[in-house]
């Protein structure tokens, strides 16, 4: 099909308006554009099909799984309500606790991000290289092969200080932050390179001090590159379910992740239609989110990427 | 929309900021303002009293080893923090704090647990084991006093107030022998059954608590060997003696009723001639057992075996076929006159907006083979096992992976292809090569230069995507032939899980912990390798 194209291919490109004036016949426009139009079809029906399936399950008043074999033909609220007057399964809760534990650890993962960040681009010192690579070389091990040995640490901490041990939201933020540097800080880097020193040296010879210096020029500056990392690391968070299973055993203290994975974890077909109702609510915030910037997500993955 | 952050991006790399490096700048620098003073002392005043809280505790639990490790740490936090100069460290330290007890320790400590038999039934120390076998299996001595029995609470926690056949009212709890006390007030048969501070329960209190209340073991004196006071009703408690009896001095068990004698093997265990254990064993290093029993015990060589090869299996697919099909769209969208394409991306791309954990799960509702939409719906009511058989299953979980995956490729190859330089497709152009042939001859090339850490970092998440599998299938169907739960469409990471936390089987921490020492090795080798390739095919540019 490629070759196909290949005499068109320069004309159109090069000359996009023109196209109108000398209309192309059916055959032409199918084998420019047409079939492009089919793929498109078919990729998006691909990535939409199961979603409207979810939409339509949770709108089911039925409620089970077999209930839910033809898509949009019942409609009710029944699952939402029976999802928020589940005392045993706190729906409301998971997702607030979703939204707090997701949101202080990706503040704080900026934070200790762009503090590294600006170390490692505005200052010279000796291990600069080296703690560069080691960052670039601990990401690869992800946090969710040592689940076992966290599991036992934090079962420790707790016997010293509850408040910190197995059980605890807290004990679970501080450990996604150990994961804070990582990816991140690399990814930051990059960008915050790409603010000129001279504006630094500027504000530091009008007498700024390196605190204000972060905070008043060069924060403000790599904005983009803050709001990509803070919302990957959120979205990170909102679906870590490993760790966040294993830390969190109390169903008043979990998140969406672990809450909603034991609605069916046992029983997937009795339950399936206020599953897909908290489906529905979970998932809509974060493709929100991120569909308001996708500009700026795409840009840092391909940054990042791009840079290897 | 894609590229201008990335051609800002490759500029400085190019000229990094190199003018910085004769001083750090800090040195000779003015005074810092007020407020950033305040904020200084404020935020290392409450680090440290944290870190004193911490330290107390430390040292009321005789945690000695940890107390240093966490005074050292203080200390060096202190003096990065109040020392002039040194900037970097300032800017680094906190965020290298986490990182080295949450990412770096527990890696460390994750290769300790591979090498000791740490899991359920051996979890603590010898003496805690020997103590725990004591009164955990023990029997009423026959013919043996009855003791009229009350049962008190004081501060949460329960106390058995008994009186002797001697008339002398004793009471314990759970961790305090029984000792003698003046009872403040007695029942009409003058038993005791109340003493000064504690509350005595009600018979309601005692219903609703009595699962505590029968699992209650007073020691009679601080020799377990004497036995122990138990209640089945809250008012009369016998004597049980344990049933196995301790030797300090042979270090053995012996069975009290059969005369079965049960030795320490050298493994954390008691373990009598015919070879069966007691069921609390303790912690000890046990070498590289777990690797070798990983390898070599037939319930696990065989499973263990499949897992690492479909773990690679799954992993090189899921990268091929989401950039192959990413690809594939990147370039047939990759024009600017098609119409409607802003629609196409948004709705194509929501996959990857969709939370991973619930794809699985949407899916392994959509694949059901009983109730599921696909076979029910959309086939007409087909009896296809996508998720029972164990090729489907594989099948099926390549396909959802896709589905999570493409969305991901799909970008990332549209803005490759848009920062590819025109140039050299129209000079290809002019000198009369084909389509396909810039394609394969020019484009992939270039692309796969730009593209190819990525597609590693694609092959190491993919490696241990645990979302996918243990949301969709949970590792099933599982394989005959082994008691292990583990499945054909397992991969290492939901192994280790399931080792580790699953239900049904025991808990085993040590084998988990080894096998995700396999996984590191295996990780960083593949990633070692594919740098290394990879910076070859830059220098051949």
């Amino acid at each position: 099909m490629s070759t196909a194209t290949a005499p068109h291919a320069p004309v159109l490109e090069n000359l996009p308006a023109p196209a109108k004036a000398n209309k192309p016949t059916l055959g032409q426009w199918f084998r420019s554009k047409g079939w492009r139009h089919l793929v498109a079809i078919a990729a998006t029906a691909f990535s939409v099909f199961p979603l409207l399936y979810v939409l339509s399950a949770a709108l089911n008043p039925t409620g089970t799984m077999a209930g839910a074999s033809t898509m949009f033909t019942e409609f009710g609220w029944g699952n939402f309500e029976a999802l928020f007057a589940n005392q045993e399964r706190p729906f409301g809760r998971w997702f607030v606790n979703t939204l707090v534990i997701g949101l202080v650890t990706s503040a704080a993962t900026v934070f200790l991000g762009a503090l590294a960040a600006y170390a490692f681009s505005r200052m010279r010192f000796s291990g600069r290289r080296f703690g560069l690579l080691t960052l670039l070389l601990l990401q690869m091990f992800p946090q969710l092969l040592t689940v076992v040995a966290i599991f036992l640490l934090l079962n420790f901490i707790g016997d010293i200080i509850p408040a910190l041990g197995l059980g605890s939201q807290l004990g679970l933020i501080m450990v996604y932050l150990g994961g804070a540097l990582g990816v991140n800080t690399y990814l930051m880097y990059g960008f915050f390179n790409t603010v000129p020193m001279s504006l630094d040296e500027s504000a530091r010879i009008d007498g700024a001090s390196h605190v204000q210096v972060f905070f008043r020029i060069i924060m403000p500056l790599v904005t983009p590159i803050l709001a990509v990392v803070g919302l990957l690391a959120f979205i990170g968070i909102s679906s870590e379910f490993v760790i966040a299973s294993v830390v969190l055993t109390d169903p008043e203290s979990q998140t969406l992740a672990v809450g909603l994975y034991s609605y069916v974890a046992q029983q997937r077909s009795e339950n399936w239609g206020v599953f897909a109702a908290g489906a529905v609510i979970a998932a809509v915030p974060v493709m929100t989110l991120f569909l308001f910037l996708q500009r700026y997500i795409t840009s840092g993955l391909t940054a990042g990427g791009v840079k290897g | 929309m894609l590229d201008p952050m990335v051609e800002i991006e490759e500029k400085p790399s190019a000229a990094p900021p190199r003018r910085n490096g004769k001083r750090p700048r800090s040195a000779g620098r003015g005074p810092d303002s007020l407020g950033g003073i305040l904020a200084k002392i404020i935020l290392l005043g409450i680090t440290d009293a944290v870190a004193a809280f911490v330290l107390f505790q430390l040292a009321l639990s005789a945690e000695w080893m940890i107390f240093g490790i966490s005074l050292l740490t203080t200390l060096v936090i202190n003096w990065i923090y109040l020392r002039r100069g040194g900037l970097p460290a300032k800017y680094l330290a906190p965020g290298i704090i986490f990182l080295l007890v949450f990412q770096v320790f527990v890696m460390i400590f994750s290769t300790y647990i591979a090498f000791t038999n740490y899991g359920d039934g051996h979890n603590s120390t010898k003496a805690d084991a020997i103590a725990s076998i004591q009164l955990s299996a023990s029997e009423r001595v026959p013919d043996s006093p009855q003791f009229p029995t009350s049962v008190l609470e004081k501060g949460g926690s329960y106390f058995l107030l008994v009186t002797t056949p001697e008339g002398e009212a004793r009471i314990g709890s759970a961790d305090k022998p029984l000792e003698t006390v003046t009872p403040s007030a007695t029942g009409p048969t003058g038993a005791a059954t109340g003493v000064e501070g504690y509350t005595t329960l009600d018979f309601a209190t005692l219903l609703a608590h009595q699962q505590e209340i029968t699992a209650l073991t007073v020691p009679i004196s601080e020799n377990p060997e004497e036995g122990a006071l138990k209640t089945a009703d809250g008012s009369t408690s016998y004597v049980y003696t344990p049933k196995l009896k301790y030797d300090a001095s042979t270090d053995t068990f012996t069975d009290t009723a059969t005369g079965t004698t049960y030795a320490d093997n050298g493994r954390g265990s008691f373990v009598a001639e015919d070879g069966s254990a007691l069921n609390t064993g303790w912690k000890v290093n046990v070498g590289l057992d777990n690797f070798q029993r990983a390898f070599t015990d037939p319930n696990l060589q065989g499973p263990l075996l499949q897992v690492i090869a479909w773990t690679f299996a799954f992993a090189i697919l899921s990268v091929a076929t989401t950039f192959a099909l990413g690809l594939f769209l990147a370039i047939t969208f990759n024009r600017a006159d098609l119409k409607g394409q802003k629609i196409y991306r948004i709705l194509m791309i929501l996959p990857y907006a969709f939370p991973a954990f619930l794809s699985g799960l949407v899916w392994s509702g959509l694949l059901n083979p009983e109730f599921g939409f696909i076979n029910n719906a959309l086939l007409g009511g087909a009896d296809i096992p996508w998720l029972t058989d164990p090729v489907l299953a594989k099948i099926s979980v390549l396909m959802v992976n896709l589905w999570l995956g493409y969305p991901y490729m799909f970008l990332v190859c549209t803005g490759a292809l848009q920062s590819l330089p025109e140039e050299v497709d129209e000079a290809a152009r002019m000198d009369g090569a084909s389509v396909w042939k810039i394609f394969t001859a020019i484009k992939l090339p270039l692309l796969l230069v730009s593209l190819a850490p990525l597609l590693i970092s694609s092959f190491a998440f993919n490696f241990n995507n645990f979302n996918v599998i243990y949301m969709l299938t949970g590792g099933g169907p599982r394989f005959d032939g082994t008691t292990f739960d583990i499945g054909s469409t397992d991969i290492l990471i939901t192994m280790v899980y399931k080792i580790a936390f699953g239900t049904g089987t025991g808990r085993d921490y040590g084998l988990a912990s080894a096998l995700a020492i396999l996984i590191f090795i295996i990780v960083a080798v593949v990633s070692a390798l594919s740098f290394k390739k990879t910076k070859a095919l830059e220098e051949l540019n």
